[in-house]
């Protein structure tokens, strides 16, 4: 264990956490829009960024979803010059995605009403590549991407084609923060819609209550790689014995 | 020469006393430059014919032909040397061959209308050194690539190849040779400045067994080439350096990560890498000691960000080229999370040399914080074009002046950037200004890979900083928030100002989005990308303010601010009214001025580039 002091409190935390889990796990807010627990830090957004001094008396701003915690570390998460970074970082973000509710409420949150940037309306998309890192790390298809690069960069299946590694689980819609992926169940069809993509996929009709419970691809998916029968997934989870 | 694996130094030294005693330093040779600039002038032609032209007249015993790596004079290709008098021809064609074969090889004349002219005072000079491009350099790295055959790993011998090795790996144990390193004051010549000695030590320390050493041949700064010309020239010394620095880390494996688009550095570094394993350099056991190091090459797909030490090891490890932060260093943690050390093309090159001749004699040339000496790619508005390496310390103006011979057509100087696409400009005033990684930084510009691009004062500084602003746009990789969006802000912005649509407030924003983009981008592409807008707007801001509030560019270079007019005294020749693509410019009598119709003028400045008699103004 190592101790740090973040604002000014003293904290314990295990050598080698990131510093913004240990400012979350003691309710210390950081905003961040790319860092979820269920995949491993990027360091996209750049809202986390803090300013440390660390034991030799070093300061810099450092990516706090990517700094590991060391002994002696002093935080500070919001000084004068962050904020103002986040605010320009929100700014720009407002002008790529000014429908987003998420960002525009971060933004207020922020500080920030308006952006001074030409607003760009036809995307939802803020490229934090929580579906992509989902869908590579959590589902392990990585069936999504994210295809070409700087100003061009986009969230995509690679070459704009619909995929057949996906497996309908719908995890990037999920864990998309910002609704640029959604999904859609009706009747015996799911409908995944991204930025760039649409697909359609059967669903499986549960053999006792005849409701559509899941994907047929996913169910596939997970047979294989339980080893369970394929029998044993034609029956909704509510109604396995 | 049968060449057979080498098990010990004497091996070494044996091998190398038979290619000396092979060779006579009085033979006549003519020595032709064979490297991309030269080739794009037409070398390989130049060779065919050299070689046609004496065998026809029967002197294939007597002169040998040889074709050596970029001697840096590329305006000047292709470049001949007849040796063993050392006379320097420029700019030599296929039809100058039997001339030179005839007169100059044989007959031991100089060609007079051959030799380099200074363009100002159009003296002559015979021999290379004394020309004023080479005679304020200092070729430490780059004397061997204009004398050797790239692939002929025997003549790399001969000039003292591998001796460093066999030093190293007989009479040095690691850590004297990272002392050694350490002691030279080798910075690293990627662009950073990283002291190489304390990189080595930190992956040497590292916990691990696997270790890997890569070279960085990743060059993407537009009009830099001194990595590509040394990998075309030398590859050996750059091989020879990583074995060197492989041996000290602790390392077995190495990669030379190396842009597609040059061909020619990856042809003659393969053959290096087979030429040295052949005799027992690289590989199992090199020299007898028990040493194992191989090298593969690995191409790069052509991002700019790859040049970017994560983003190189990503792409090496089949990944998307992305940058990763760098909190836990690549010492530690890097290609497949193993202790990685990478340094650049000219960094290992310049290891031999130091292990060589010593660490006191390589702190002797630089600066204070800066030692040995820097190549670099002297491009844009001044005589001389080409690769200079010159010590550290040298000022801008003798580089620019000096080595360069000053602006073409009578110009003024009006800035140099260095450092490549995010370097900075630099003014007029700070022309004095000592050349090395600290002072670089210090003016708002940086060292990066050596690239210097000079202006003139027809250069707009306002869209030099679009140019550079709209390359960098393309070329982050557009993981992260400042970088991606600062840049197309940046460059909105600056479209805006160039088209008179700009405001003064936009200055402010210009300058909050380099604060936000220097202080929160993941790599140093998004951190150092705001340099050339920060840095003319800092030396240049009047240019901006012109743009603004007058409407006007003071270099008539943005299409929006200027119109082409026709002056009283056009006497209707006739040449722009052929040339103008849309018909904007009407004859109305003879000997009386074209008019030129300013609603339909498409502002291609074709009228301008033919009128023969300075009649079309830019206002």
């Amino acid at each position: 264990m190592v101790k740090v002091t973040i604002d000014g409190k003293q904290f314990e935390a295990k050598e080698g956490e990131m510093v913004l889990n240990v400012a979350q796990a003691h309710h210390i807010y950081i905003p961040t829009l790319c860092a979820h627990e269920s995949v491993a830090p990027y360091g996209a957004c750049r809202l986390c960024m803090v300013e440390i001094t660390t034991k030799d008396g070093r300061s810099r701003m450092v990516t706090s979803c990517l700094y590991p915690v060391e002994d002696g570390l002093v935080v500070k998460t919001n000084t004068e010059k962050i904020a103002k970074h986040r605010q320009m970082l929100m700014k720009m973000l407002l002008a790529r995605v000014p429908d987003s509710d998420l960002v525009r409420e971060l933004a207020a949150k922020l500080g920030v009403k308006e952006t001074p940037f030409p607003l760009e309306d036809h995307q939802k998309c803020i490229l934090c590549a929580l579906c992509t890192r989902a869908c590579a790390e959590v589902v392990g298809q990585s069936a999504i991407s994210l295809v070409n690069r700087g100003s061009e960069r986009e969230m995509s299946i690679p070459f704009f084609d619909n995929s057949d590694a996906c497996i309908a689980c719908g995890s990037c819609a999920y864990i998309c923060p910002t609704g640029a992926i959604t999904l859609e169940d009706k009747g015996d069809t799911r409908t995944l819609k991204m930025p760039n993509n649409r697909m359609s996929f059967k669903m499986q009709k549960c053999a006792v209550c005849g409701k559509y419970f899941a994907p047929k691809k996913q169910l596939a998916h997970m047979s294989a790689q339980t080893g369970r029968p394929p029998e044993f997934f034609e029956t909704c989870p509510s109604c396995r014995k | 020469m049968i060449l057979k694996k080498l098990n010990s130094p004497q091996d070494l030294e044996k091998l190398r006393a038979a290619i000396a005693g092979g060779r006579k330093t009085d033979k006549l040779s003519v020595n032709i430059c064979g490297g991309t600039g030269c080739t794009a002038h037409g070398s390989a032609d130049v060779v065919k014919a050299f070689q046609e032209e004496i065998t026809r007249q029967g002197f294939t015993d007597k002169v040998e032909v040889k074709v050596s790596g970029c001697r840096g004079f590329c305006e000047r290709g292709t470049l001949v040397t007849v040796e063993p008098r050392g006379v320097f021809y420029q700019r030599v064609k296929v039809k100058d061959v039997p001339e030179i074969v005839v007169k100059s090889v044989i007959g031991g004349e100089i060609i007079d209308h051959l030799l380099y002219k200074e363009p100002q005072t159009r003296q002559h000079f015979v021999h290379e050194n004394e020309v004023p491009f080479y005679a304020k350099q200092m070729r430490l790295l780059m004397a061997n690539s204009g004398r050797i055959d790239p692939t002929s790993i025997e003549d790399y011998l001969h000039y003292d190849g591998y001796t460093a090795l066999a030093k190293a790996l007989y009479g040095m144990k690691p850590e004297a040779i990272i002392e050694e390193v350490k002691a030279s004051g080798l910075r690293g010549r990627g662009g950073a400045g990283f002291p190489t000695g304390r990189k080595w030590e930190s992956t040497r320390k590292a916990p691990g067994d696997i270790k890997y050493v890569i070279c960085n041949c990743d060059e993407g700064d537009p009009g830099a080439f001194m990595d590509r010309s040394l990998m075309e020239g030398n590859p050996h010394s750059i091989l020879e350096g990583m074995i060197i620095g492989a041996y000290a880390i602790g390392s077995s494996e190495g990669y030379i990560y190396v842009r597609n688009e040059y061909p020619l550095a990856v042809e003659n570094a393969t053959k290096a890498i087979k030429a040295a394993e052949a005799l027992g350099l690289l590989g199992d056991n090199i020299l007898g000691s028990g040493f194992n190091f191989h090298v593969k090459i690995n191409r790069g797909g052509g991002a700019f960000v790859c040049g970017e030490s994560s983003a190189l090891m990503a792409s090496l490890e089949g990944k998307v080229g992305e940058p990763r932060a760098k909190y836990i260093r690549s010492s530690e943690k890097g290609l497949w999370d193993r202790p990685t050390n990478l340094n650049n093309v000219e960094t290992w090159a310049n290891v031999p040399l130091i292990i060589n001749k010593g660490a006191k004699w390589f702190a002797s040339i630089g600066t204070k914080g800066s030692k040995g000496t820097k190549i670099f790619s002297l491009v844009g508005k001044v005589h001389n074009t080409g690769l200079v390496e010159v010590p550290m310390g040298i000022t801008l103006r003798e580089i620019i002046f000096d080595i360069g011979g000053g602006i073409p057509g009578n110009k003024k100087f009006k800035a140099v950037q260095t450092g490549g696409p995010s370097g900075g400009c630099i003014p007029e005033k700070m022309l004095d200004l000592p050349v090395d990684f600290d002072e670089l930084t210090r003016v708002g510009s940086m060292m990066g890979s050596g690239a210097m691009i000079v202006m003139d004062e027809d250069n707009c500084m306002v869209d030099i900083a679009k140019y550079f602003i709209h390359f960098l746009m393309g070329e982050s990789c557009g993981k992260c928030v400042p970088c991606r969006e600062g840049n197309k802000r940046m460059y909105e912005i600056l479209c805006r100002i160039t088209e008179g649509k700009g405001e003064m407030s936009d200055l402010d924003l210009l300058e909050e989005i380099c604060a936000t983009m220097a202080d929160t981008s993941l790599c140093q592409l998004g951190a150092s990308a705001p340099n050339p807008v920060m840095s003319s707007l800092m030396y240049f801001r009047d240019e901006y303010i012109a743009h603004i509030k007058d409407k006007k560019c003071p270099a008539k270079v943005c299409k929006s601010l200027i119109t082409y007019n026709i002056s009283e005294k056009c006497p209707n020749c006739g040449l722009c009214v052929k040339a103008c693509p849309v018909q904007a410019i009407t004859p109305i009598a003879k000997k009386q001025p074209v008019v030129l119709d300013q609603s339909k003028c498409i502002k291609c400045g074709s009228c301008y580039d033919v009128c023969k008699l300075n009649c079309v103004i830019v206002k």
